[in-house]
């Protein structure tokens, strides 16, 4: 199967890496690809959030916020 | 389903797919059905909202401002408390700052520093305590002491669903139930006019939703956790509640309803409590006046072990 690769960036970490992924994925496999439960993140790509369902193309670039903060 | 042909933006447990004009009109209708149903405003306050520069109380000003705007007998005043926590709390007071300049928010900011002659950081150097203990015991106490003198008629907090849902645990947990009688859209127990009614208007809305909205508002760029209540017991239970959110949606909202069914109960229970005299009652402490139900308040009892202890300042300062 082909692969695509996404550059993310994690804010609760601040850390940006490239995973690699089946093509034809959604933002669900991308998060549990990273272990990050989607209750506690909102994704964006291009500055829009977007949805689990939602399809990655490959190179896109997402940024993935916590939506935890205070204290 | 979608709610128009436009891209969602977030999805609802009840299945909605909304976009952003329509998440903006959810969530906004939301905060106000909130305010009518619980009663948390009225026709006429001078309101105070407490502001640290994060993205539930940034929201909250940013609805309320709003509502201020169209009813100008509902008067806003924002409060910011600087626990002098470096590296955190001086990046969300400039957020705060910004905001309430942009917005032309009469803006307060008291500090731990000036009130009680140390920062947070100090605090925490000199007594083996937990950090949100004794910086909730500190905040809550400047919360209302300036929201007093400056005559505010409620103080309105940026507490969300998870943040009550949370609550209720941890007082669970810990057996606590005068605690959980004092939360609520409403907190408290006993109106006094020591106390400024403090509101949650943010009260069913999650925190997953309050920060797609302050996104989609452009609140906010940076979402940043207090580094003191990463271990913190309340951490912990946000995660549990978290993983059980994901494996049975609406859990949370579950929770909170439920809890919604019997406060009335609670809050009578220790109102009834309090008129017979029992712990609940509130007296003045003996040290600051200020409201407390022992004789001497928490945060001077802990101002007392600070005080004791603070020539260890010197030492670990060098």
């Amino acid at each position: 199967m082909s692969k695509i690769n996404i550059k993310v960036y994690i804010d609760k970490e601040n850390l940006s890496k490239i995973t690699e992924l089946n093509n034809g994925s959604i933002v669900s496999d991308l998060l549990k690809n990273l272990k990050i439960n989607p209750v506690t993140v909102i994704v964006s790509r291009n500055n829009e959030l977007i949805l689990e369902d939602e399809k990655l193309n490959d190179n896109d670039e997402l940024k993935i916020l916590s939506v935890i903060s205070g204290g | 389903m979608s709610c128009c042909s436009e891209k969602p933006v977030i999805a609802l447990n009840s299945g909605d797919r909304l976009c952003k004009t329509h998440f903006t009109e959810y969530f906004e209708n939301k905060v106000l059905k909130t305010i009518r149903q619980f009663d948390l405003i009225g026709k006429k306050e001078n309101l105070g909202i407490a502001l640290s520069g994060g993205k539930d109380s940034l929201t909250i000003l940013h609805i309320i401002n709003k509502l201020s705007m169209q009813n100008p007998k509902i008067k806003i005043t924002a409060i910011a408390i600087d626990e002098g926590i470096e590296g955190y709390r001086d990046k969300t007071l400039e957020k705060a700052k910004d905001f309430c300049n942009e917005n032309n928010v009469e803006l307060h900011v008291f500090s731990y520093k000036e009130e009680f002659g140390l920062t947070l950081d100090e605090m925490l150097k000199i007594l083996d305590v937990k950090p949100c203990s004794i910086c909730g015991i500190f905040r809550r106490y400047l919360l209302n002491k300036k929201s007093r003198e400056l005559k505010l008629t409620k103080l309105a907090t940026g507490h969300n669903l998870d943040d009550e849902c949370q609550s209720i645990l941890m007082n669970q947990f810990k057996n606590n139930v005068e605690a959980s009688a004092r939360l609520g859209p409403k907190a408290g127990i006993i109106n006094d006019k020591h106390f400024v009614q403090r509101i949650k208007p943010l009260y069913l809305c999650t925190e997953k939703e309050v920060t797609a909205y302050s996104f989609t508002k452009g609140l906010l760029d940076n979402f940043s956790e207090c580094p003191n209540a990463i271990h913190s017991f309340r951490a912990q239970i946000r995660d549990m509640l978290n993983d059980m959110e994901s494996k049975f949606p609406g859990t949370k909202y579950s929770i909170v309803n439920s809890f919604l069914q019997i406060l009335p109960l609670l809050k009578q229970q220790f109102k009834d409590g309090a008129k017979d005299g029992a712990a609940s009652a509130v007296k003045s402490c003996i040290k600051c006046s200020e409201p407390s139900s022992n004789e001497v308040c928490n945060a001077c009892a802990y101002l007392e072990r600070l005080n004791g202890k603070s020539g260890l300042l010197d030492v670990i300062n060098g």
